[in-house]
């Protein structure tokens, strides 16, 4: 779930659009990596909350877990919302499915397709430029970068995660160190993009579809760079973009497309995310559901909703407190779940 | 002081911008393309509503020159600022 007040992941807002599909009434089973995950303890939201081991723990010790999940609670369907855990879950389809799990997902070569290392690739797909990129194994190039046609601000990014912008070599070398430690080598620098950044999430149909396509711009941004609140737009060069990378990719699955669009109006691929965003409860405020999609492609239907979400619905995003009797966070530290699976019961004296 | 000679192709938001723009009786401006937001006074409002009806810079400026008690050289060096304003602001990235 990793719904973090500061940085959430998609998982709440995907339960969120789940309890809000015509097509689904049935249990939603929320999975987390720890015992404070909000989302675990959201009955509103989630029927029940399990553990996950992370991924490091190995292929085995996260079977195991999904199966006994599946022991018992009779899962039907697992949806992966964070990049962390998609190349296991793709690497153990054959299992996962065996155990009467459905999913809906990219295959591995897809996956590996949007490797930040590979995005001028993915940008030739979506017929846009992506941003110069290059991978870096030295903190000496930043010293001889202005020489070699890399001028500051530049972007370092980890290869699966972080980024910083940096405006000096000083900065740079602190920012490399750092996401080297976290992410290791190479570490990726890229030219620093100015404009605005547009999103699009929808879900494609392995078939060179794009289905429930819904575009929003960020119109707040907290401290860490992270969106509150956004509008939904109705850009044609991103969703053009979008249906080209879809098409010719022929995606599978839950996607996020991140274009910049320049002051010059430009526009230049930043990343493909192979899973909802965060923001996907915008999809269902705007009468795109993207879960509704997502479902009916998992039971087969053919659908044919390839039209985009109109522009100027809003999403404000906020916390909210909520109580946890010490039982419950108890049996999500020592068994790894949450009981009771009814609504927030009085804690005994 | 001579009149101004405006161009519509060099003053004027672009005719697919103009109809694209959701404009509300309140003044409330909405680009569904950038996403951005805007709020006009009652004369600004009408502007643009002229503009999305007709585009025609002559006709705009002789309803303007009817409600308002201007003169011709006020007249010219106001639109000229505010359409100006709006061009940047649609453009605004």
């Amino acid at each position: 779930m990793n719904a973090r007040p500061d940085n959430p992941g998609p998982g709440l807002a995907v339960a969120h659009c789940l309890r809000e599909t015509d097509i689904f009434d049935g249990r939603i089973v929320g999975l987390g990596y720890e015992a404070l995950d909000p989302g675990l303890h959201l009955p509103e939201y989630c029927d029940a909350g399990y553990l996950l081991p992370y991924p490091s723990a190995g292929d085995s010790t996260f079977l195991e877990r999904i199966a006994l999940i599946k022991e018992r609670e009779q899962i039907d369907a697992l949806i992966p919302c964070l990049d962390a855990e998609l190349p296991s879950v793709t690497r153990l389809l054959s299992e996962i499915e065996r155990m009467g799990i459905a999913t809906y997902l990219p295959s591995p070569d897809q996956l590996e397709l949007r490797n930040k290392d590979r995005l001028e690739e993915l940008a030739a797909h979506a017929g846009i430029e992506a941003p110069r990129t290059k991978p870096v194994a030295d903190a000496q190039f930043f010293f001889e970068c202005t020489r070699r046609g890399w001028e500051f601000p530049l972007v370092v990014k980890g290869l699966f995660y972080d980024a910083a912008i940096v405006r000096s070599p000083d900065q740079a070398v602190t920012a490399f160190k750092r996401i080297a430690a976290q992410w290791g080598l190479p570490v990726l620098v890229q030219e620093f993009l100015e404009g605005e950044e547009v999103n699009l999430t929808g879900v494609a149909d392995g078939n060179g579809r794009l289905l429930s396509p819904v575009m929003m711009k960020k119109l707040a941004l907290t401290d860490k760079g992270k969106a509150w609140s956004g509008i939904t737009v109705s850009d044609d060069t991103l969703l053009e973009a979008s249906r080209s990378l879809v098409e010719r990719t022929r995606w599978r699955g839950p996607l996020e497309v991140e274009v910049m669009r320049e002051p010059d109006g430009a526009y230049r691929l930043i990343e493909i995310n192979p899973r909802f965003p965060a923001w996907v409860y915008l999809t269902a405020g705007a009468g795109h559901n993207a879960l509704d999609t997502l479902l009916r492609l998992m039971r087969g239907e053919r659908l044919d909703c390839e039209e985009p979400a109109p522009a100027g619905v809003i999403y404000l995003r906020y916390a909210e407190d909520t109580i946890l009797p010490l039982e419950e966070y108890e049996s999500v530290v020592m068994n790894g779940w949450r009981t009771p699976l009814e609504p927030h019961q009085e804690s005994s004296p | 002081m001579s009149e101004l000679q405006f161009s519509e192709e060099s003053l004027l938001p672009d005719a697919a911008t103009l109809e694209r723009l959701a404009l509300s009786s309140s003044g409330f401006l909405f680009d569904p393309v950038s996403g951005h937001s805007f709020t006009l006074n009652e004369t600004g409002r009408d502007i643009l509503k002229i503009l999305q009806e007709t585009r025609d810079l002559k006709a705009l400026k002789q309803q303007l020159s009817d409600e308002y008690d201007l003169d011709s050289s006020t007249l010219d060096r106001d639109l000229l600022e505010f359409l100006g304003s709006v061009r940047d602001q649609l453009r605004r990235p």
